[in-house]
């Protein structure tokens, strides 16, 4: 199978902290892959490496087959552009309102004019639900609506790659159900990469083509949803049953 | 080892001086490569001239006013101890253009956009929209800090001959009109003392010290973590480290300027 993304033997630490430990990873092209383990586990800091924000200590990070960790920052730069990236708050900029923010990496990337960008705003904004909130600040919008302005951000310049930051953390469910069908949404009509992580096992089933788990640094067990469901590790097994014992030290 | 713990600590505040030092250093040699590479953002450079500049004026004027005013106070007191009333004016000038104008204006702006550069940049940092920006390939020293920095540069001298100005005007009000120095001898040994070095040395300073204040409250928030409160010691830390490296390179400045 052809994969987008590859992360190779990932060693990462923070001071004394150890976060990732030989984590190999592979995303396949043109589907939903999502990263479920525990909070504080290191989901994010694996999805940051896969644009750059960090380098590891040690390990490949492929992109398209090159190398991301070799690269300065005009090729990196490169790269970047065929991510979209959906940040867990959001990550809109505040001094900026909702339209500004999507016309933001158009501004910088393309050289539509100002009526074009005008019509590729709405159009975004339409696709995730939030036509003529344009003139909205940040700060005026609910959690549910930000993540979907951040969405909006991400999908702005048609990436190849769109990488989402617990997305529906910290929802209700039917924003949480949303959301994940956005996320599907978008997948399926853009033909895109999604990466995901999640701890919301229930949401992970329905918009994902793979699920890998990270436990302790590195992946434990990856495949289809059916085939996680089926494996025999006990890890795995209290985690997707959310069990508090059992292998996994919970407190 | 109980001994060897002041030791311990002393080497390590030393060594995390130095270390922060050659960050803001680091950070400074970013933000002026990325002078010679476009885009060059002339809009986000003449915005922050808006909030450092415009938007200090009122702030500036009042520091400079009730300093003139203060100076022509103190100094006629002093001097009509022995008569020499008449140099009021050009002390006033002097202490004005040389030191009081270029320093207090540049710690008022501290205390006004140093410590906003460091709360907004920070609060960047810890919502992610410092990542947003790499992962959507813009630099954010290039898109944040260099433009406050540029901004900084250009408008701490204009505030200065803002506060220059006020403050003899100031000082004109209290030593003629309230203390009755005569306006034609107050204005005349102006003329004859100050002379224009007095005033673009002043004005070099104060572009230094705007270098000072907008790196030192970018550095700050840059370099943010830990949430809210990271923020707020990241703010507090900026106005105290820009002030006291102001008034150090106010000594250093002088020292080999004049």
């Amino acid at each position: 199978m052809d994969n987008i993304i590859e992360l190779i033997d990932i060693h990462k630490s923070f001071g004394k902290q150890k976060v990732l430990d030989g984590l190999s990873l592979a995303v396949p092209r043109g589907q939903t892959t999502v990263i479920i383990g525990r909070s504080g586990g290191g989901k994010s800091v694996v999805l940051k490496h896969m644009i750059g924000l960090i380098k590891p200590d040690r390990g490949q990070v492929l992109v398209g087959g090159q190398d991301i960790t070799q690269m300065d920052d005009r090729e990196l730069n490169q790269v970047r552009k065929s991510f979209g990236m959906l940040f867990q708050d959001a990550a809109l900029f505040d001094s900026m309102n909702v339209g500004d923010n999507v016309a933001f990496p158009l501004r910088e990337h393309t050289r539509l004019s100002e009526k074009e960008i005008k019509r590729a705003v709405a159009e975004k904004l339409a696709l995730v639900g939030l036509t003529g909130a344009e003139e909205k600040l940040p700060s005026q919008l609910s959690g549910g609506m930000r993540k979907r302005a951040g969405l909006a951000r991400a999908i702005a310049l048609e990436p190849e790659i769109i990488l989402y930051d617990e997305p529906t953390t910290g929802l209700d469910p039917l924003l949480t159900d949303a959301i994940n069908r956005l996320i599907k949404d978008t997948q399926e009509r853009l033909k895109i990469t999604a990466v995901v992580i999640s701890h919301d096992l229930a949401g992970a089933y329905r918009i994902a083509h793979n699920i890998a788990m990270l436990y302790q640094g590195r992946i434990i067990a990856s495949g289809s949803p059916d085939g996680l469901r089926q494996n025999q590790d006990p890890v795995v097994q209290q985690f997707i049953h959310g069990r508090a014992e059992g292998p996994i030290e919970v407190l | 080892m109980r001994w060897i713990a002041p030791i311990e600590s002393l080497g390590r505040a030393c060594l995390n001086g130095l270390a922060e030092t050659g960050e803001i250093l680091l950070l400074l040699v970013q933000a002026f490569l990325w002078l010679l590479r476009p885009p060059w953002r002339l809009r986000l450079i003449f915005k922050q001239m808006e909030f450092v500049g415009i938007k200090s004026i009122n702030v500036v004027i009042l520091t400079g006013a009730f300093t003139g005013a203060v100076f022509a106070l103190q100094s006629y007191h002093g001097f009509s101890l022995f008569g020499a009333e008449s140099l009021v004016g050009s002390t006033v000038a002097l202490a004005l253009t040389r030191e009081l104008g270029p320093v207090l204006t540049c710690l008022m702006v501290t205390g006004r956009a140093g410590s906003a550069m460091a709360a907004e940049l920070g609060t960047m940092r810890v919502t992610e929209q410092v990542d947003a920006l790499y992962v959507m390939a813009v630099n954010p020293v290039q898109y944040l800090v260099l433009p406050r920095i540029l901004a900084s540069i250009i408008m701490l001298p204009v505030l200065t001959i803002v506060a220059d100005y006020v403050g003899i005007v100031g000082g004109y009000i209290v030593g003629v009109h309230l203390l009755g120095i005569n306006a034609g001898i107050f204005v005349a040994k102006i003329i004859e003392y100050m002379e224009i070095s007095d005033i673009s040395m002043g004005l070099i300073k104060a572009a230094f010290f705007g270098l000072i204040l907008s790196l030192v409250g970018c550095y700050k928030g840059f370099y943010t973590h830990g949430g809210a409160e990271g923020v707020g010691r990241a703010t507090t830390e900026a106005v105290v480290l820009a002030s006291v490296l102001i008034l150090a390179f106010d000594y250093v400045l002088t020292a080999i300027m004049f």
